[in-house]
């Protein structure tokens, strides 16, 4: 269950959501561009406001006009999201021609045009190939291409370097963050990886459980996490510089889905948990823009009163 | 700095052969689908070159060439009322094998729409589509396609009609089946990523991926479909004289073995033969559209 998530994107942001698998990032992201598939999922309350329209999020999903035009997704896993029976000149000419209405030649310049700008080499000749004949990190590039194809404000990427090789990881992100540059973007960027969200994010959102606990700009959530699980998150990153010991974990493992504890979920795993937190938190503003959901918000005045 | 950094990904899969490449030459590797292949591409050419052969009219009757053995004149005889045996065998492929491929392509027509559908949307659709397919299979294929053919009437045509409805459950089962495999792939998820509207999904993304299966399934039943239109005709619900059938000359054979047995042993032969080309190709299929073995 996921619930109480309220993001903000502006155009040329980006937003990085934080979290362990399974926490619901994925499927947050499916939710906004309206893919959850009706039989398992249901959305009983939500709006999203998206270039001064705003969508109830329970009756209608996201008008496939949008989808694809004005909102792109780029998924987790590029060796199976591209369809394995049509070249990749037409997959990537046929969301334009979808959207634009211009002709299948048309579609397929503008398919080259983007071939080129992900920096695939030779993109004339892989313009005739099948996904089979292409590596992981070119098959992303194709995702990318394809998602970008017809200039969208909003970019969903689903943990788009997930499943690639170290090497490739980087030259992804680099591309999506000089694409994101050059068109003014908003893109939403989910990643379990802290180093990419210090890197690359303008705010980033933590989630725990389904629930959205902290969200703020990146340089003042890294330097001042408030939430005891983003500090969970931020002690047990290695680092270069320092004494070196064993890595702090956070004690225990996420609840699944039916032992998921009332009011803040992380409660049975928080080293400050106390009766309070059975009921749930409310997010409140710790800073500029920066918002957490837990009872002892601003930690600092909890821990000087301990102290 | 993208461009610099491309060097890495640059593990061009040029040399990679496409895939039509690589099933045909699986096919052709595959000596007992090559030998399928042989016996189907025969049979077709035969009966397709029927109006052009140098062969006397299949029922053109001569009193006086009654029941003769395999000669000169009538390589592989006549029969009870004098007609030549290998004209009417040509004749008869004709009718056996646009029997076969028409009954299996009303069978994929019907079948495979209804599977796609029935796979896709699933609830309430599926449940009904699944019911009907199951109460349709629950009776035996060809008992299924004799009552039909019974019920429609004796000719070819009620035949082959009556052979692809008794043979559409099995396509909607196939069909249904692999799609519910494929629509939870990633790129379906693409598709809809990308706004493709649900016909086009269906078409561009679902069905050529469910294709393969479908492919092998269609070969091999065209052999039972051959068989079926045999039986029919044999029983007199199929073709109806005087045109040839090898199902119908097979019934009138019947009444002169001990007198005429060439006549039985000629579309006995064919019949085998032409179904066995048919499962061989059917598996040679199967074998070199495995994506699992490279």
């Amino acid at each position: 269950m996921v619930e109480n998530i309220d993001l903000t994107v502006a155009p040329g942001e980006i937003l990085c959501i934080v979290g362990e698998s399974g926490c619901g990032k994925s499927v947050t992201a499916m939710a906004l561009m309206g893919l959850l598939p009706p039989d398992v999922a249901r959305i009983p309350s939500g709006t999203m406001n998206f270039a001064g329209t705003t969508f109830d999020m329970t009756r209608e999903t996201l008008p496939s006009d949008l989808r694809g035009s004005d909102m792109a997704m780029i998924f987790q896993e590029p060796m199976t999201s591209l369809n394995p029976a049509f070249r990749i000149g037409d997959q990537i000419g046929e969301t334009v021609v979808r959207h634009k209405g211009c002709t299948q030649a048309e579609g397929r310049a503008r398919a080259l045009e983007m071939l080129r700008r992900v920096g695939l080499p030779s993109p004339e000749d892989r313009l005739d190939v099948y996904p089979h004949q292409l590596s992981g990190g070119q098959r992303q590039r194709v995702m990318i291409a394809m998602a970008l194809a017809n200039d969208p404000r909003l970019l969903i990427a689903d943990e788009p370097t997930t499943a690639l090789d170290v090497t490739i990881q980087a030259q992804i992100l680099e591309l999506i963050r000089d694409l994101q540059r050059d068109t003014g973007m908003g893109t939403i960027l989910i990643t379990h990886d802290l180093g990419v969200v210090a890197e690359v994010a303008d705010t980033v959102a933590v989630m725990y459980g389904g629930q959205m606990v902290e969200r703020g700009p990146v340089a003042e959530v890294f330097a001042n996490p408030q939430h005891p699980y983003t500090i969970g998150l931020m002690a047990s990153v290695p680092r270069l510089t320092g004494p070196r010991g064993r890595l702090t974990t956070i004690p225990g493992t996420v609840p699944t889905m039916d032992t998921m504890p009332d009011g803040c979920r992380f409660r049975t795993r928080c080293a400050f948990a106390a009766r309070t937190c059975a009921t749930r938190p409310p997010l409140t503003d710790v800073g500029p823009d920066h918002l957490t959901a837990c009872h002892f918000a601003p930690l600092e005045d909890m821990l000087r009163v301990a102290g | 700095m993208v461009a610099a950094n491309t060097n890495a990904d640059l593990a061009v899969a040029d040399d990679l052969p496409r895939p039509e490449n690589r099933v045909w030459k699986k096919f052709r590797a595959h000596k007992s689908a090559m030998l399928g292949g042989i016996l189907v591409v025969f049979f077709v050419a035969v009966a397709l070159l029927a109006p052009i052969l140098p062969i006397p009219d299949p029922a053109a009757t001569d009193w006086g060439m009654v029941r003769k053995a395999p000669s000169a004149a009538h390589p592989m005889g006549t029969d009870e009322i004098g007609r030549d045996v290998l004209s009417r065998m040509i004749w008869g492929a004709q009718a056996s094998l646009l029997a076969g491929v028409i009954s299996v392509g009303i069978a994929v027509a019907v079948g495979v729409p209804l599977g796609l559908v029935a796979g896709y949307f699933g609830g309430w659709i599926d449940a009904i589509i699944s019911r009907c397919t199951e109460a349709l299979l629950a009776a035996p294929f060809l008992i299924l396609a004799i009552a039909l053919a019974a019920f429609l009437g004796p000719s070819l045509t009620n035949a082959m009609i009556a052979i692809g409805i008794s043979a559409t459950p099995l396509f909607i089962r196939l069909t249904r089946g692999q799609v519910i495999n494929i629509k939870v792939e990633d790129y379906v998820d693409s598709a809809r990523a990308i706004g493709l509207p649900t016909h086009l999904i269906l078409s561009r993304y679902i069905l050529p991926n469910v294709l393969p299966p479908i492919l092998v399934q269609a070969t091999l039943t065209i052999a039972t479909a051959i068989i079926a239109e045999a039986s029919l005709s044999f029983l007199g619900l199929g073709q109806q004289p005087p045109a040839p059938s090898w199902g119908s000359m097979l019934n009138t054979a019947k009444n002169f073995l001990n007198q005429a047995p060439w006549m039985a042993m000629w579309p006995g032969i064919s019949i085998f033969l032409v179904v066995l080309g048919f499962n061989l190709l059917g598996d040679g299929l199967r074998d070199a559209l495995d994506p699992r073995e490279h």
